[in-house]
């Protein structure tokens, strides 16, 4: 490449981690004392304690999904992962209080600066608690909350309990049901009835230890007309052993209301990044999952939408690029399961060197259904010999007032376009980024600006040296 | 009665002594062999419940050889004639077959032609789910069509293949082996029926190898009756230059499982993969394919067409395979599905897999019911509501007949389908 571009958050920016003395560690593997250990320390009330010793039982009982899923799996050791290591469980409210080994490593990844900017509420998260959490002070006046899951539970247990592990029960998959019984940090937020958040909400992940688990829990509720944009990112230190990310979301968006959750997902290429993610959307509600997977070694997530009252929406945009020795397996799952309810999957994806990325999809329509439509795109793009890219989806629609369809193709950079780029000037590697980037543009346009630039920035690093 | 799982008592077998030992090697490979779940990818969807073969029984002779053969008509003009019932030859017309081409029973061209025989007698693995019910198959085949036309060979005209059943669950192993010389040409028909409307299994392979440059059309007709459970496993490698067309028409049956897969091993092979396939009642069709790119410069081209009413199910589960050194690869993969009711239960997986990036590759899905606008055009020309439907469903099949390139056979496909979907 011509041009070092100029870069705010890479790759090698994320690739530091500091020696920090947690004071919670709950050691390495996981049995019923580990669980007892990390209510211990969270002060989990009884029934929290109860759901994740039932979660672990789940979890030890059920297979590896390796009769569909990667063999990649298996490498997993459970017993040689770290399941909670913190410095202590109460999140700081002003950046001053957090400690100076942490504020080092979220300042590095620029995180107060953003928030000044143009952020309504952000949350840090390193390793197993939020070491920052804070809000706007306007945003706050108007009723919204937004606090980490462990403090969602202690202080407001009437919104929480109602909804949490709603969405995606326990046993939905091995990895929740992990995630149910380790789960510590991500973000609890309420927004009240017709109030628009103007800003995002951002959370950033930190894994900083390793060997070290990663298992927070989102629950994200939108009450009737009300509007919310969150968005997440994550960085892990390239460390030689493989770090395991687990996490569950779960979106509630009440009649009327509009969520959007946008992820851009930088792991280092030894992380595990195994995510259940899914909304359920009321009468006329929109849920739309904007998704991108550049990091990490294999990633599995397929963010769906539950669609339960009439005139619902689901969406899911998603981009993954998987570079030598990843593999991006992401997709959607859509569930139709009220009249009129409407969703659109479009998938982009880029395999350079011997990366691979996997499509998986899962639309579901029922019968006695009326007016329901699904539409599904999926692009994928090869860059090099030996790149490999596979589509599986699985499509029911019963009804016949209903309609889907689904289309699917592959190419690679026409070399008529990279000839012209290059009469005109453009090197080889530069034309097969712009390629790339035009590839995918019209998605990235879907993302806010900051987000969108970085992500164009992303996208030319991992272009680097795959050609020639 | 005699179960499937025994051998028969006394039947002697027209088969060589070591063919009925690779036999008995098959049958205890299928007893070993577990039945499917729908936990393993291959039967996902599946209807499980269609696996319960105990109630089948060895199939006796036929009692109506007489009638079978005077209802075993097609085309007008048929270069040959093999017509089989309960796993044994019935009749055999091969008066105007060109010299060297031979179309007898297996068990025939096993004794006279053996080396041809043990060379693409079941050669392929079974890689789509059916291992058990191959084994099955191999165990208890009988009878069965093998067809070889040698090298420069042109069949002008297609030939005819009848594969009955008759009797109350009655068992039936219908086997198909088409070997095709360089630069071949031959088109073959092959009708699977029922003698009356009685439950009964066929469990039924068919191999189909070209040799380089050869060119093969295959048609199945399947019209089992609506009481029979099925299964029908097609492998086709095709060489270098050759070009494959096969058409499998699922007109009868209760629940049927198909298997296609279609091997791409010489540079410049040609492979179509259609089906069509009108479902009502409870009917089902599960059908699972294998567009598999070996060789560079190959195309495949799959369409399969349903049309679901009442409370029907399909199954459709594809998957297009580029292998590393499959460079220039040409594939396309696409499954309609027309809904004409609001319990029918169409289920889709149209699946890629790319290792080259030197690819043309694409595949769709679609989902949906007939078209108001059309129906209405209709009934404002006064056509009933009900013939109209039939009408569209039966352009919508039409548009795939069409591709068949020799006009006496795309017609009288055209009048089967009529007839099947009752326009008169």
């Amino acid at each position: 490449m011509e041009t070092k571009p100029d870069l705010n958050i890479d790759r090698s920016v994320g690739d530091f981690h500091y020696d920090v003395d947690y004071e919670f560690d709950a050691g390495t593997g996981l049995t019923e004392k580990t669980i007892d250990y990390i209510s211990d320390v969270k002060e989990d009330p009884d029934w929290i304690r109860e759901f994740r010793k039932d979660a672990l039982r789940k979890f030890n009982s059920m297979p590896m999904p390796t009769h569909w899923a990667s063999h990649d799996l298996e490498n997993i050791v459970f017993d040689n992962i770290r399941y909670y290591l913190s410095q202590g469980t109460q999140p700081k409210r002003s950046w001053d209080d957090v400690p100076e080994d942490v504020k080092r490593t979220f300042e590095r990844l620029g995180i107060p600066e953003q928030e000044r900017k143009f952020l309504a509420g952000v949350e840090a998260q390193f390793d197993s608690e939020a070491a920052y959490s804070n809000i706007k002070a306007a945003v706050g006046e108007q009723g919204v909350i937004f606090v980490g899951s462990t403090e969602g539970l202690q202080k407001h247990p009437e919104i929480f309990k109602k909804w949490f592990g709603k969405v995606i029960p326990t046993g939905d998959n091995k990895f929740s049901a992990l995630n149910s019984a380790v789960f510590s940090g991500g973000s609890f937020i309420y927004i009240p009835p017709g109030v628009k958040v103007k800003h995002p909400l951002q959370a950033y992940f930190r894994i900083n230890a390793e060997n070290f688990g990663q298992f927070e829990r989102t629950l994200i509720i939108a009450d009737e007309g009300s509007e919310v944009m969150y968005m997440e990112g994550c960085t892990a230190p390239k460390f030689e052993t493989s770090t395991l990310h687990s996490a569950v979301v779960e979106l509630v968006a009440l009649k009327g209301a509009k969520i959007q959750y946008i992820t851009v997902q930088n792991w280092s290429a030894n992380v595990f990044n195994l995510v259940t993610k899914r909304g359920l959307a009321h009468e006329e509600a929109e849920i739309k999952w904007i998704d991108c997977n550049i990091g990490s070694r294999l990633t599995m997530k397929y963010p769906g939408v539950i669609m339960k009252g009439r005139k619902a929406r689901g969406e899911v945009i998603s981009i993954a690029l998987a570079g030598d020795g990843q593999h991006q397996d992401t997709g959607a799952k859509m569930v139709h399961a009220a009249d009129e309810t409407t969703s659109n999957i479009v998938s982009k994806s880029i395999s350079i060197g011997k990366g691979r990325s996997t499509y998986r999809g899962l639309v579901q329509i029922g019968r006695h259904l009326k007016g329901c439509k699904n539409n599904t795109e999926c692009d994928a793009l090869l860059i090099n010999t030996d790149s490999r890219t596979d589509t599986y989806p699985a499509i029911t629609v019963r009804g016949k007032e209903n309609a889907c369809q689904h289309e699917a193709s592959v190419s690679k950079i026409s070399a008529e376009q990279i000839f012209y780029m290059q009469q005109r000037g453009i090197s080889e590697a530069a034309a097969m980024s712009l390629a790339v980037n035009g590839f995918v543009n019209d998605l990235v346009q879907q993302f806010p600006m900051e987000y969108s630039v970085e992500l164009k920035r992303l996208i030319d690093l991992e272009m680097e040296g795959s050609v020639g | 009665m005699i179960t499937l799982m025994e051998k028969p008592a006394a039947a002697p077998s027209a088969w060589p002594a070591w063919f009925q030992a690779e036999q008995s090697a098959a049958l205890a490979e299928y007893e070993k062999l577990p039945v499917p779940v729908r936990k393993v990818e291959s039967w996902r969807f599946a209807n499980l419940k269609a696996l319960d073969l105990s109630v089948f029984v060895d199939a006796n002779p036929v009692a109506s050889e007489g009638r079978l053969i005077n209802a075993s008509t097609g085309l007008k003009d048929t270069a040959a004639k093999l017509i089989l019932g309960n796993n044994a030859l019935l009749h055999r017309e091969t008066g105007s077959l060109p010299k060297g081409v031979i179309l007898e029973t297996l068990e025939s061209a096993a004794a006279n032609h053996t080396e041809l025989f043990k060379k693409y007698f079941m050669a392929q693995p079974v890689e789509l789910g059916s291992r058990k019910y191959a084994a099955l198959h191999k165990a208890r085949v009988a009878g069965g069509a093998f067809l070889y036309v040698p090298a420069n060979t042109n069949v002008e005209l297609p030939i005819e293949l009848f594969q009955w059943v008759e009797g109350a669950n009655a068992s039936v192993f219908p086997h198909t082996l088409i070997v095709c010389g360089e630069n071949s040409r031959v088109t073959v028909v092959d009708y699977f029926k029922s003698a009356d409307h009685l439950p009964a299994l066929a469990c039924g392979v068919n191999d189909l190898h070209l040799a380089r440059g050869a060119k093969l059309t295959y048609i199945s007709v399947q019209d089992w009756s609506r009481e029979t459970t099925a299964f029908h496993l097609n492998s086709t490698i095709v060489d270098r230059e050759a070009t494959a067309t096969a058409l499998i028409a699922n007109f009868g049956g209760a629940f049927i499982r198909g298997e296609s897969l279609s091997r791409l091993v010489g540079e410049g092979s040609r492979s179509e993969m259609y089906s069509i396939n009108p479902v009502e009642g409870t009917r089902e069709i599960d059908q699972r394919t294998l567009q598999d790119h070996v060789a560079p410069n190959a195309t495949s081209d799959l369409l399969y067409l349903n049309a679901l009413d009442d409370k029907s199910r399909t199954i459709f589960a594809g998957l297009i395979k580029v292998q590393p050194g499959a460079a220039g690869t040409d594939a396309y993969q696409k499954v309609k599905n027309l809904i004409l009711s609001d319990d029918a239960d169409p289920n889709s997986m149209p699946g890629l897999e790319i290792l080259n990036d030197e690819v043309r590759c694409s595949h769709g899905a679609t989902n949906g019911p007939v078209s108001a606008d059309e129906l209405f055009y209709m009934e404002a020309r006064g056509i009933p509501a009900d013939k109209a439907r039939r009408l569209i469903v039966n352009g919508f099949f039409n548009s795939l007949v069409e591709r068949l390139e020799n006009t006496p056979l795309r017609q009288h496909l055209e009048n089967l389908l009529a007839a099947r979907l009752a326009i008169g």
